[in-house]
């Protein structure tokens, strides 16, 4: 037996020398073809930037900053007026709205999942959560536009109306025609849509509460509450923030959820009822349709859409990276 | 009773009870879509629209063969493009560039195009491909939706692959195992399940994608697999009847959301049900 | 450190009748230095390998067994930042040249893992896959060589029915014998184990430690224990590592019953580690 090894391997040596060269040329291949690929992702985002710059530079050259403060929009003027101030106005307006109501919402959603729910139940309402994440934006919209508008149209701003008729200031938001088609309207729907985002990230931040200092807490007699309040919350703050801005990313360019209900009005109203427009609305409305300067515009809308999210998803970014290191240490 | 812990009671109580009051109002608003959305999909589903193209306005013939086909034949070459695409800039970042700087930098911007609005793309796009091309195209479609595919891919390989525990790797190249084949032929496979769920997932997020198709793919009235022209596709089709006056476009609007959204569902239960099979391992 | 060197490198110095005959020489190292970045985990170690001997690591654990086995087949090149200096050979070989071909290094010493790896596909093709690597040969030729290395690694009656199973769903020690025999397959001429028996319960441990005994007929053999037994068990030659240094290397039998350092004269009486 050892005499046979020992012959083998005499000869192995060589033999396999010459069967891994083999493999040198697709190692290497490899290797270079997963690199090239990685820095592709590097490429895309210079893609962006650059067919985004490139295509808004007429309207660059022609508006200049006043671009930002303008706010009439008359595409088919001669020679056409552009401002922004419109859909830059409803895009801050409804993502702020809809933040107001997801936010609180969302956290008690994932302080319920993680701290109240009976554990049977934690599962299947999880699930549900994440699958609804899911769902195409377009499906929002459209129940949206069929099923939330009328009703919101037809019952609550009347109501609101009513109850707020002669305040000041709140009189003044609440105002006007009730409409299928307003500021409000997107808001909510909006809303509802990063809803179980933030749920979903919350949860998944205040996982990472290690168990034994919320047994700590329980141990002397904390209640739900104050354990939130004083070992959850404070652990997970910038993981809580992170995930909301990474929502607020979302919301501010979603498209399809809001298209179909905002009205695409580029007049600023003071009444959150009244229609109004974001930019990716506007993007998605017009878009199609136009060509020169026009078209031109509406890309430089884009191209102010991708800086303020990009600003507002690296933010969220780096404070996620800063709890996954503290619950890495 | 103790004044202190009675007030402390009362807050817990005011708390639990917000807390199940939101997760009411959420579940609530969910269900009532899930609710609208069955309610008025299920009763257009018949076996015109699978077997007929889509209608001209004011017929009450017609189905959606045409757009669901084109949204098949888009999808499955958007995923087609961007996954493989993806899959090799993960492994990249899981495999060779862990120590590297250039790999923080690569996850931080995938991370952002993650979540970069989806119209942006279809405006990159526009710009980069339907313009010097001079026209709409459903392959310019495809490739839309093949961006959006490779953030979610290159996420979950290089999660997944992280996954992988190293003694494997080095029991691999410890039989003389190139770099390459250790992670070809082990760490693939290894992770087989988890590389799945992610082109699962990713092919669950651009199966209902409608912004970036809307100035790339456009939609058409007709049959067609020419990948050059526009093509019709369920989600710009959905966005054109929603908008329309006539009750037959908006009852196959509310039919091809319904399967848009079966089919999202059932990707992402699908993801779902691999991953669990994974962990349980 | 000197007595050392007199005791290791040599058979023709003056060594008092050792208990076994010195073998050629098949691993050398002379000043070999391992670095964690900046931290010297290894210091000057020297010792020798002698062909188709056991030789055993021992000493409290963070003292460098593991450390110095993955020199061997150069494991540590997979992360940045660890270097070795110092001479390492085997046979004619530099181990720590760097323009070696690794994968040829490590098909000549292989190496099991404390925790066993099965690769995720079947038993045969757990042993086939390493083979087919650098033969191509038929299949019955395969099957033969799948089978002698099943035998090799004491598994094939327990396994011969079920070649298509994955090789996940045999038991612990089972797997750890599968990865024995993968290694084998290849036809290293060094073994190298690192902690073997550390997941696996006693009457495994017991088959792991009589396979080891018979692959020392056709290979030279370095394992890595923290089970002092276990050494005395299995091995020829033993050293005893402590803070990075090698401490003392000798015929097992002399340092478990006349060791010649303070240091380890406590550590096999339990006084430490």
């Amino acid at each position: 037996m050892a005499v046979e090894s020992d012959v083998m391997e005499a000869a192995g040596p060589y033999d396999r020398a010459r069967a891994l060269s083999a493999f040198k040329l697709g190692d290497i291949t490899f290797y270079w073809i997963t690199r090239a690929c990685a820095i592709s992702v590097l490429l895309i985002l210079g893609g962006i930037i650059i067919s985004l710059v490139v295509g808004a530079w007429p309207a660059i050259r022609e508006y200049g900053l006043a671009f930002l403060w303008t706010q009439r929009w008359a595409p088919s003027a001669d020679p056409p007026v552009l401002g922004a101030l419109g859909p830059i106005y409803g895009t801050l307006i409804t993502s702020v709205i809809a933040m107001m109501i997801a936010i609180p919402v969302g956290l008690g959603i994932a302080v319920f999942l993680t701290e109240i729910c009976p554990l049977w139940l934690r599962r299947p309402i999880g699930l549900a959560i994440e699958l609804l994440a899911g769902i195409p934006s377009i499906i929002y919209g459209m129940w949206g536009f069929f099923v939330l508008g009328p009703f919101l149209a037809n019952t609550f701003q009347p109501f609101m109306i009513s109850v707020f008729d002669g305040v000041p200031v709140l009189g003044t938001i609440f105002a006007g025609p009730p409409s299928y088609l307003s500021l409000f309207n997107a808001s909510l729907i909006l809303a509802i849509m990063v809803l179980p985002f933030i749920t979903s990230i919350s949860v998944d931040v205040f996982k990472t509460v290690p168990p034994v200092l919320k047994e700590a807490a329980y141990g002397v007699g904390c209640t739900t509450w104050e354990v939130v309040r004083n070992v959850v919350i404070p652990y997970t703050r910038v993981g809580v923030i992170g995930g909301v801005m990474l929502a607020l990313g979302r919301a501010l360019g979603e498209t399809m959820a809001v298209t179909f209900i905002i009205g695409n009005s580029f007049k600023i109203q003071s009444s959150i009822f009244a229609p109004g427009t974001t930019i990716s609305a506007a993007i998605a409305s017009e878009f199609a349709e136009s060509d020169g300067l026009h078209q031109s515009g509406l890309i430089l809308l884009g191209l102010l859409l991708f800086v303020l999210t990009f600003f507002v998803l690296a933010a969220a970014r780096l404070m996620l990276l800063r709890l996954e290191k503290k619950a890495g240490n | 009773m103790n004044p202190i812990y009675a007030s402390r009671r009362r807050n817990d109580i005011i708390i639990r009870t917000l807390c199940v009051g939101a997760a009411l109002f959420g579940v609530t608003w969910l269900a009532l879509i899930l609710f609208t959305l069955f309610y008025n999909g299920l009763s257009g589903i018949n076996l015109a629209v699978f077997t007929q193209d889509t209608p001209p306005p004011g017929s009450t013939e017609g189905g959606l063969r045409n757009a669901i086909i084109g949204s098949i034949i888009m999808t499955v070459i958007g995923v087609g493009i961007g996954a493989p695409l993806g899959l090799f800039a993960g492994t990249y970042l899981a495999e060779y560039g862990k120590h590297d700087r250039l790999t923080s930098v690569i996850r931080f911007i995938n991370d952002i195009l993650l979540s970069a609005p989806s119209i942006i793309i279809g405006l990159f796009i526009y710009g980069a491909i339907v313009v010097p091309m001079g026209g709409f195209s459903a392959f310019a479609g495809c490739l839309a939706l093949a961006v959006i595919v490779i953030p979610v891919v290159v996420r979950t390989t290089e999660d997944m692959l992280g996954l992988v525990p190293n003694p494997l790797r080095e029991a691999a190249s410890a039989l003389g195992l190139p770099r390459s084949l250790v992670i070809r032929r082990i760490a693939y496979r290894a992770a087989r399940s988890g590389l799945i769920t992610g082109v699962l997932l990713a092919t669950a997020r651009v199966a209902g994608e409608t912004a970036p198709l809307l100035f790339t793919a456009l939609s058409n009235q007709f049959f067609s697999l020419n990948l050059t022209k526009t093509m019709a596709n369920l989600p710009v089709t959905i966005n054109n009847f929603v908008q329309s006056p006539y009750v037959h476009w908006k009852q196959l609007a509310w039919s091809g959301a319904l399967l848009i959204t079966l089919t999202v569902l059932a990707l992402n239960i699908g993801a779902r049900l691999l991953g669990a099979e994974r962990t349980s391992k | 450190m000197t007595d050392l060197s007199v005791s290791v490198s040599s058979a023709s110095g003056p060594v008092p009748q050792p208990a076994l005959p010195e073998a050629a020489p098949k691993v050398t190292a002379r000043g070999l230095n391992f670095y964690y970045g900046e931290h010297h985990a290894l210091k000057n170690i020297n010792l020798t390998l002698g062909t188709n001997r056991v030789t055993a690591f021992i000493g409290p654990s963070g003292c460098g067994k593991s450390t110095l086995l993955r020199i061997f087949n150069r494991m540590y090149d997979l992360y940045p930042g660890q270097r070795a200096t110092g001479q390492l050979m085997l046979d004619q070989t530099n181990i720590l040249d760097p323009k070696l071909d690794l994968n040829l290094l490590r098909a000549r010493v292989g190496m099991v893992f404390q925790k066993p790896t099965p690769f995720p596909m079947t038993i045969y093709e757990n042993i086939a896959f390493g083979i087919r690597l650098y033969e191509k040969i038929s299949k019955s030729e395969m099957d033969g060589r799948v089978e002698k290395a099943l035998r090799g690694g004491a598994l094939w009656n327990e396994v011969k029915d079920k070649l298509n199973a994955s090789g996940l769903s045999l038991s612990g020690g089972q797997q750890q014998r599968l990865c024995i025999a993968r290694t084998v397959a290849v036809r290293p001429e060094v073994i190298l184990f690192d902690e073997p028996c550390s997941a696996l319960d006693p009457i495994s441990t017991a088959k792991i430690e009589e396979l080891i005994q018979e692959l020392a007929e056709d290979y030279t053999i370095a394992i890595v224990t923290h089970n002092m037994q276990q050494a005395a068990r299995v091995s020829d030659k033993t050293a005893f590592m402590y803070l990075g240094e090698l401490i003392e290397f000798d015929d097992t039998n002399k340092i478990f019953t006349s060791p010649r350092d303070r240091r380890t004269q406590d550590y096999i009486t339990g006084r430490f580690g």
